[in-house]
């Protein structure tokens, strides 16, 4: 039985929209000088500038978040004080991609 | 209890990460990361496989605490720094459990692994070998965990702190952003919280705020009603527990409980009053 038939719930209760099991991802990668940069951070701030979520960058420089649809700033850390914002648009279902070089 | 009594800094933890009787522990949302590199001398506590219950919903009783902490070789009077990443949040989840079970010396390392990280201080991934210890835990302190009757019951009378993002908070968000977010349980908020996300007490390098800047954040700016009773809670019970530690550590207020049932367990209640949107 799918959700929302019969007597399950709908899927992700009420509040959330049509679509939310497609995600709206957020992912790129960070370099300097060409190369990956695995030693940072990547912060995911909302449109009013308010932290959301942070992750540590990956072996290759790569950092992923899973938002809603709207507008984001992704904000990279990396060693040496650096701090650099990018402003980005998600959409359910689909990837934005965000490409970072400190 | 005062900030000196409950943070270190890093040139600290450099200075005194050989010396007997401290005890640094790495506690990790990303749980791979000790392996990639920690502090010399560091153990690991992986927040899910050590602190958790393997099959009810609850985390590890005294007995399996006791067993665990004398496997990691630390002893009752060992002073425990902990630390991790994400401005500390499962060290702070960690460090309310060594509280709990009565740990009398235990401390976070000021900004965690992201600001040792980013200062380029040393790492290493030897893993220290602790002998074992005989470690006695107390019954939990029941003053500093709030259960989900108690929680319902303090609606509208005790202060109930929201710390988790805002679109968490308003339902347009079910998990922080760095997580999926498919989860089988509705979206909101327990009516008359109020939302001061836990991250609001971090700067950007993961350190706390100064006592005074923080007491314009929960006081001042959000309103919270020192006077009262507080219950904090989040997500899973980990990002509260770092505002627990806020306003029970550093602040001193002496009634404050994590509710580490938090939303996952109140918003799959049946019956249980929920708002949608912003505080009212």
């Amino acid at each position: 039985m799918s959700a929302g038939q019969g007597c399950g719930a709908p899927a992700g209760g009420a509040a959330v929209p049509a679509g939310a099991s497609g995600e709206a991802v957020i992912e790129g990668h960070v370099t300097r000088a060409g190369a990956p940069l695995p030693a940072g951070y990547a912060r995911l701030l909302n449109d009013g500038g308010e932290f959301v979520a942070e992750v540590p960058l990956g072996d290759d420089g790569g950092f992923r978040f899973f938002a809603a649809p709207g507008t984001w700033t992704v904000r990279v850390l990396a060693p040496g004080g650096v701090s650099t914002d990018q402003t980005v648009t998600a959409g359910y279902g689909r990837s934005t991609a965000v490409e970072v070089s400190v | 209890m005062s900030r000196s009594d409950v943070l270190v800094d890093a040139d600290w933890v450099e200075a005194h990460l050989d010396d007997p009787g401290v005890v640094l522990v790495e506690v990790d949302e990303d749980t791979a990361a000790y392996d990639k590199g920690h502090i010399r001398n560091a153990v690991k506590l992986d927040w899910r496989k050590d602190l958790q219950d393997p099959v009810r919903r609850d985390f590890v009783d005294r007995h399996g605490f006791e067993q665990l902490l004398s496997e990691r070789g630390i002893s009752n009077d060992d002073t425990v720094v902990l630390y991790g990443g994400n401005n500390n949040w499962f060290a702070a989840y960690a460090y309310w459990y060594f509280r709990l079970y009565g740990h009398r010396n235990v401390k976070l390392l000021d900004g965690g692994r992201k600001k040792w990280e980013l200062e380029s201080r040393e790492m290493v991934t030897a893993v220290p070998d602790r002998p074992r210890t005989s470690y006695r835990a107390t019954e939990q302190d029941a003053s500093l965990r709030a259960m989900r009757d108690e929680v319902i019951a303090a609606i509208g009378k005790r202060n109930l702190v929201d710390v988790r993002s805002p679109d968490e908070f308003t339902g347009k968000l079910l998990a922080p952003a760095h997580l999926p977010q498919e989860q089988a349980q509705r979206a909101g908020h327990i009516p008359t919280a109020k939302n001061i996300p836990w991250s609001k007490a971090a700067n950007d390098d993961g350190t706390f705020k100064t006592d005074d800047e923080l007491r314009a954040l929960y006081q001042g700016e959000a309103g919270l009603d020192f006077g009262k009773d507080t219950i904090a809670y989040c997500r899973i019970g980990e990002r509260s527990a770092h505002t627990w530690f806020v306003l029970h550590e550093l602040l001193g207020l002496p009634q404050v409980k994590n509710y580490d049932g938090s939303w996952t367990e109140y918003g799959s209640l049946v019956g249980v009053p929920i708002e949608l949107g912003e505080a009212r």
